[in-house]
C-alpha cells in the first residue's frame, strides 16, 4: 500500500471517527440540555459551547449578590416602548387588576393576581442588571421566586422551558427548566425597598440575573411552560433572535 | 556547498504547528476586533469598579457615535445595531482563539519552542542588552532586523508577553464580564475590581495587543513582506546563514 493511500485511509478515517464523534455529541448533548434552540447556522457551534460550559460549570451556580453599600444610587432604566392603550388602563388603576397567566406544561393553570403572587414566599436579592450593551447598575430585587410559583403548580416531567410574553407585545422570551426552578429567578414585583416602578419593569418584571438584561422581560403577564420552543412565533424561543440576538445571554 | 541532493529538506523555518495556530489565531484575532468594535459602539463609554451607566461618570468615552440613541454622544445620528451577529461571532472566535492557543502552548511546551526559540538566551537577559536591542529598533538598524532564523532579545520578549501575559488577560478580563461565568467563578471578577474594570482592561488590552500586530506587520514590511509571509505560510525560508 502506498504511502498516499495509506493517508488518504488515515484521513478518512479521522473524518468518519469526527462525524461520529459529532453524532454522539450532539445526542448526548440534547439528553442533558447543553443545545440552545439557537444551534444551528454559522453561530451554532460557538453559541453551544458557551451553554453548554455554562450548564456544565455551575448549573444551580449563584448570580453575584452585592452588599446593600452597592445599590446603584442612580440606576438606569432604558429606553422602553410606548405602553399600550390596556398598559395605561391598568396603571391607572395601579395594576389591581394585572394577572400573571400560567399555563401548558403545569398540572394546575392559573391566573394570579398581585396579591396573590406577594402573599407566596418572597426573596430579596441585590443583583446587577448587565446590558449587553456594557453598561450595568446593582438592585435590590424582591419578588417571588419562579421555582415556587411552578413548584405550587406543578410541573409536568415534559416541561423544558418556559416561555414569558410582556405587555409589550414585541418582548417575549424563554428559559430552560434550570433557569427557571433558579432560586434567583424572580417574578419581581419590588426594587429597592418600593414597588417595582414601571420604568424598571413594572408592576411585574421576570428577573433573570445569571443573564443579561434583555432575557429580563418588563412588564410580564403570561407564562408559558412548554417541551419545546416550536410554535411560539419564529421558533427560535425569543423576539431579540427577529434582531440577531443569540437565546442564551449568560455570556 | 555539495551534497545536498538526495539529502533531507531542510527544516522549516517555522514548525507547521506554530504556522497552523499563527494563522487561526490571526484569523480569530480579526473577528473579534472588528466584532468587539462593533459592541463597544452601542457603549462607547469607559467605568471603573463593578457598575457603570448612562447616569454616572465615565472614566471616559470615545469621541464617536453610537448605535443606540440611549448614549449621549454629541452626534446627531445613531448608527445601526450590530450587536447580535457581532456577539455571535466574537463568543465563537473566542472559542476558536482559546482552543487554539491551548494547543499551541501544548505543542509549544512539548517540542522546546517556548525555550529554544522565545526564551532569550542567558547572554541577552541583561538590561543592557535590552536597551541596545530597543535602540537598535528605534533606529530601524539591520541588526534589529536581524538573522531570519533566529530572534533577537526584544523579539522574544514580545512574543513571550503576547502569548503569556496579553492573550490570557484579554480571555480572562473578557469572560470576567459574562454574568453566567462569574456566577461560577466570582473571583474571575472579584480580583479585577469589578465587571467596569474588566470592560475597560479588556479595551486596554486589546488597544496594546493591536499595537502589537501594527508593529510586527511593520517589522515585517521591513524585513521583507514576501520572504517572511512565505516562511509563516510553507515554512520555507532562506538558508541558514
Amino acid at each position: 500500500m502506498s504511502n498516499v493511500s495509506r493517508r488518504t485511509l488515515l484521513a478518512g478515517g479521522v473524518v468518519a471517527g469526527v462525524a461520529a464523534a459529532g453524532v454522539g455529541l450532539a445526542a448526548i448533548g440534547r439528553r442533558f440540555g447543553l443545545v440552545p434552540p439557537d444551534a444551528g447556522g454559522i453561530y451554532g457551534p460557538g453559541e453551544t459551547l458557551s451553554y453548554a460550559a455554562h450548564r456544565l460549570l455551575g448549573r444551580n451556580s449563584l448570580a453575584l449578590e452585592f452588599p446593600r453599600s452597592m445599590i446603584s444610587a442612580r440606576p438606569f432604566a432604558n429606553a422602553i416602548t410606548t405602553p399600550t392603550d390596556d398598559f395605561e388602563r391598568h396603571r391607572a388603576e395601579s395594576f389591581v387588576n394585572w394577572r400573571l397567566v400560567v399555563d401548558g406544561h403545569v398540572s394546575r393553570p392559573a391566573s394570579l393576581s398581585l396579591s396573590e403572587l406577594r402573599a407566596m414566599q418572597a426573596r430579596s436579592q441585590i443583583t446587577e442588571v448587565t446590558c449587553e450593551e456594557g453598561w450595568s447598575y446593582v438592585a435590590e430585587w424582591t419578588g417571588t421566586p419562579l421555582a415556587g410559583i411552578l413548584s405550587t403548580l406543578g410541573v409536568r416531567p415534559t416541561a423544558r422551558y418556559v416561555v414569558y410574553y410582556s405587555s409589550d407585545p414585541e418582548w417575549w422570551e424563554s428559559i430552560d427548566l434550570d433557569e427557571a426552578m433558579h432560586p434567583q429567578t424572580l417574578v419581581t414585583w419590588g426594587m429597592n425597598g418600593a414597588d417595582l416602578p414601571v420604568p424598571f419593569g413594572g408592576p411585574l418584571r421576570l428577573r433573570v440575573p445569571r443573564q443579561l438584561g434583555y432575557k429580563s422581560v418588563k412588564f410580564i403577564n403570561r407564562l408559558v411552560v412548554t417541551d419545546s420552543l416550536d410554535g411560539f412565533g419564529n421558533g427560535m424561543g425569543q423576539s431579540a433572535a427577529n434582531d440577531g440576538y443569540a437565546w442564551y445571554a449568560g455570556i | 556547498m555539495t551534497g545536498t541532493i538526495g539529502s533531507a529538506p531542510p527544516a522549516p523555518r517555522h514548525a507547521r504547528f506554530v504556522r497552523i495556530t499563527h494563522w487561526l489565531t490571526t484569523i480569530a484575532f480579526f473577528a473579534l476586533l472588528l466584532t468587539g468594535v462593533e459592541v463597544v459602539l452601542s457603549h462607547p463609554r469607559f467605568y471603573w469598579g463593578q457598575v457603570g451607566n448612562v447616569n454616572t461618570q465615565p472614566l471616559f468615552a470615545l469621541p464617536v457615535p453610537s448605535s443606540r440613541s440611549t448614549v449621549p454622544t454629541g452626534y446627531s445620528f445613531r448608527l445601526a445595531d450590530q450587536n447580535g451577529w457581532s456577539r455571535y461571532l466574537h463568543f465563537e472566535a473566542a472559542w476558536l482563539l482559546l482552543f487554539v492557543g491551548l494547543a499551541y502552548v501544548v505543542a509549544g511546551l512539548r517540542s522546546g519552542h517556548f525555550r529554544r526559540n522565545l526564551v532569550p538566551p542567558a547572554a541577552d537577559r541583561s538590561w543592557t542588552a535590552l536597551r541596545s536591542a530597543i535602540a537598535e529598533h528605534i533606529r530601524f538598524a539591520a541588526s534589529a532586523i536581524g538573522d531570519p532564523w533566529s530572534y533577537n532579545a526584544l523579539q522574544r520578549l514580545s512574543y513571550l508577553v503576547v502569548v503569556f501575559v496579553l492573550f490570557p488577560l484579554v480571555v480572562w478580563t473578557g469572560l470576567a464580564m459574562a454574568p453566567g461565568f462569574t456566577a461560577v467563578f466570582p473571583a474571575g471578577v472579584g480580583l479585577l475590581g469589578g465587571r467596569q474594570t474588566a470592560r475597560t482592561l479588556h479595551f486596554f488590552l486589546t488597544i496594546a495587543l493591536v499595537l502589537f500586530t501594527l508593529v510586527h506587520v511593520t517589522m515585517i514590511i521591513v524585513a521583507g513582506f514576501r520572504s517572511r509571509v512565505r516562511a509563516m505560510i510553507t515554512g520555507a525560508a532562506e538558508s541558514p546563514q
